[in-house]
């Protein structure tokens, strides 16, 4: 018996016993696959237009909604990888982490200007990302996360040591979102919590809009192909180290983004942004949400923000909570809500 | 300057037999379970503050060997509880059950015995340097090196010698035809499982006399033991251990030449791992995935 014989012999047992999760998705001419369905999309995005309205009267804040929208994209960048490539990253907060550091740096040393802040901050996340992402493609499962937290950490102890320009473990503080100009007008996303909702909504917007379009198209059926086996998908003559690699890739250009976008709602970047905790809370949100869904991991960060922010205001031991909450969607709720739901509609 | 390298490098030498208790425990259970334990680090936690509890009692002697046990023991009812319901799903399943685990233990810790660091007694014979040069060779530190070896010999004779050592060495290889040959798996596993835990306390134990206790702890050598485990090749406990040791003696001589490169220098050895020998050091070439 040769040795991949036996590899196939041994990993029959963990690939074939999908249990909790749905077999392959229905994938001739269902328009709503990447997409989600389109009902989902629609009541989501009217929830998300309309939330200043109606966030106050049921006691929450524009800034809540800010860290929800910004937490979504970050856990819909990961489920690029984690759902629809079906590769464990556990350190893509370092991503994360370096979109918001590259963003604060550029407005505390460089421009006043939230668009180079932007950029800047995507560009430092995602190429280096993409640069990491060469050595990381190369393995798989377990050791495919292992290797991300590992790598993920480097990031984290740049920042934590190096004192003199990323403010070390105090974190990068002195910097403040820039209002931006368009034409005559002048977008006041500084003073106006609202209107930076807005502008963080509009960023989203397009981030997840590249990523519906990327999952319909055939690039991105090549990568459910190689979610669903990898093994036939090689035979079919697919690069696969090269398409993980390139959606390890986006998941962290999309995932700077939110980190930009972070580093300007606080006004801050530190370190944590960058731990694998982090990274491991946003894994928990997209299998919260369901993480073969395109709007599951949006809903998963709504609900752990929001618990979160009311769990450490009643106690200092909310870790315990997070912790437990972890424990029990693990044992109980593997799906996630919106792939509970789906699968329910199902016929 | 030689009193600065020995220094250096029997720093270095702890430090690696830290990494390598903490690398061998965890490689233990991911290589027969598939289960990265990522609380591996706060049961070495939670052996520390148990012999911290018993010392006043039984005496570090008798926390040395009793707290390890307890903790193992826990880890024993864990695996039972929790672990293995998620054995035959996705991986990422096992990986977020842990992290769980690990925030409930730290907070735990915290609440317990508080967030500020407490220190463990050690007896006095165990305290004093070797001599006045050689100030920085206590004899705890001897101690500790010699508790490493032993145990790493043990665990090496133990799984090559004894019919539960090669149980588990066989499950490690494959595990359908170990169960097919009528042995139990169900427990093989939790007892793996409780040997790697095992590991954990000990080295809680000998660390929190070392450096004192908080509930952090043990975060510092779980990126080493990632490390270590990738370094040294999938499903090698040699090649583990060879991996401990390496960066661990590798950090040390940074130390010496430049220390802020020390953090840096194990996360460089992967890289070049990885890119020149993606198995790594004694992995195996069909066990890619």
């Amino acid at each position: 018996m040769s040795s991949t014989e036996l590899q196939a012999a041994s990993a029959k047992p963990a690939t074939a016993v999908p249990a909790p999760l749905p077999a392959p998705l229905p994938v001739a001419g269902a328009r709503g696959v990447a997409a989600g369905l389109p009902l989902t999309g629609i009541i989501v995005w009217a929830l998300l237009l309309s939330a200043p309205l109606w966030l106050p009267l049921i006691g929450g804040y524009t800034a809540l909604a800010s860290r929800v929208v910004v937490m979504g994209l970050v856990a819909m960048a990961l489920n690029f990888l984690l759902g629809f490539t079906g590769q464990m990253s556990f350190g893509h907060a370092a991503y994360f982490g370096l979109g918001a550091y590259g963003a604060g740096l550029t407005l505390r040393y460089v421009a006043n200007s939230t668009g180079l802040a932007m950029l800047d901050g995507i560009l430092l996340g995602g190429v280096l990302g993409t640069i990491l992402g060469a050595l990381i493609c190369k393995r798989r499962g377990v050791y495919f996360a292992m290797i991300t937290i590992a790598f993920g950490q480097i990031f984290y102890y740049i920042a934590y040591s190096w004192d003199s320009v990323t403010g070390g473990y105090d974190g990068l503080r002195g910097f403040t979102r820039q209002p931006i100009g368009v034409g005559p007008f002048v977008i006041d996303i500084l003073n106006n919590g609202t209107l930076f909702y807005y502008f963080v909504l509009f960023v989203f917007a397009l981030a997840t809009g590249v990523m519906s379009l990327l999952l319909r198209s055939p690039f991105g059926r090549t990568l459910l192909a190689i979610r669903e086996n990898e093994r036939r998908a090689r035979f079919l003559g697919i690069a696969v180290d090269r398409h993980i690699w390139l959606s390890f890739s986006i998941a962290c250009f999309f995932a700077s983004t939110a980190g930009a976008l972070f580093a300007l709602l606080n006004n801050f970047a530190d370190p944590t942004s960058m731990h694998y905790t982090l990274s491991g809370i946003i894994v928990i949100m997209v299998v919260m949400g369901g993480m073969r869904t395109f709007w599951g991991p949006l809903i998963g960060a709504a609900i752990y923000v929001v618990l979160q922010d009311y769990i450490s205001s009643i106690t200092v031991n909310w870790m315990s909570f997070i912790g437990l909450l972890f424990v029990l969607v693990v044992m109980f709720f593997p799906r996630g809500i919106l792939g509970m739901i789906k699968q329910r509609s199902a016929p | 300057m030689l009193q600065l390298v020995l220094f250096n490098v029997t720093n270095g030498l702890i430090i690696g037999a830290f990494f390598v208790l903490m690398a061998l425990g965890v490689a233990m259970i991911l290589n027969l379970s598939n289960v990265i334990n990522f609380a591996h680090g706060n049961f070495l936690a939670l052996g520390g503050y148990l012999a911290y509890m018993l010392v006043p009692s039984i005496g570090f002697w008798g926390a040395l060997i009793v707290a390890p046990l307890i903790v193992a023991a826990l880890g024993f009812v864990v695996e039972r509880v929790m672990v293995r319901r998620v054995y035959n799903r996705d991986p990422v399943y096992s990986l977020l059950l842990t992290f769980g685990l690990a925030f409930i233990i730290q907070d735990v810790c915290r609440y317990i015995w508080g967030v500020s660091g407490l220190p463990l007694t050690i007896p006095d014979s165990l305290s004093q340097g070797l001599s006045s040069d050689l100030f920085f060779i206590t004899g705890y530190r001897v101690f500790m090196m010699a508790i490493v070896i032993v145990s790493v010999v043990g665990l090496f004779l133990f799984l090559r010698y004894t019919r539960l050592g090669t149980r588990i060495r066989a499950g490690t290889l494959d595990l359908d035809t170990v169960a097919a040959l009528g042995i139990n798996v169900r427990l093989l596993r939790s007892l793996n499982f409780a040997v790697g835990i095992y590991l954990a306390g000990l080295a809680g134990v000998l660390a929190a006399g070392q450096i004192g206790l908080n509930p952090n702890m043990g975060d510092d050598l779980m990126m080493p033991a990632f490390i270590a485990i990738i370094v040294g090749g999938v499903g090698s406990l040699t090649g583990t251990l060879l991996g401990g040791l390496l960066i661990g003696v590798a950090s040390a001589l940074t130390t010496t030449v430049m220390p802020s490169a020390q953090e840096a220098v194990i996360y460089v050895i992967m890289a070049i791992v990885l890119l020149t020998r993606p198995r790594g050091l004694m992995g195996e070439e069909g066990m890619l995935t």
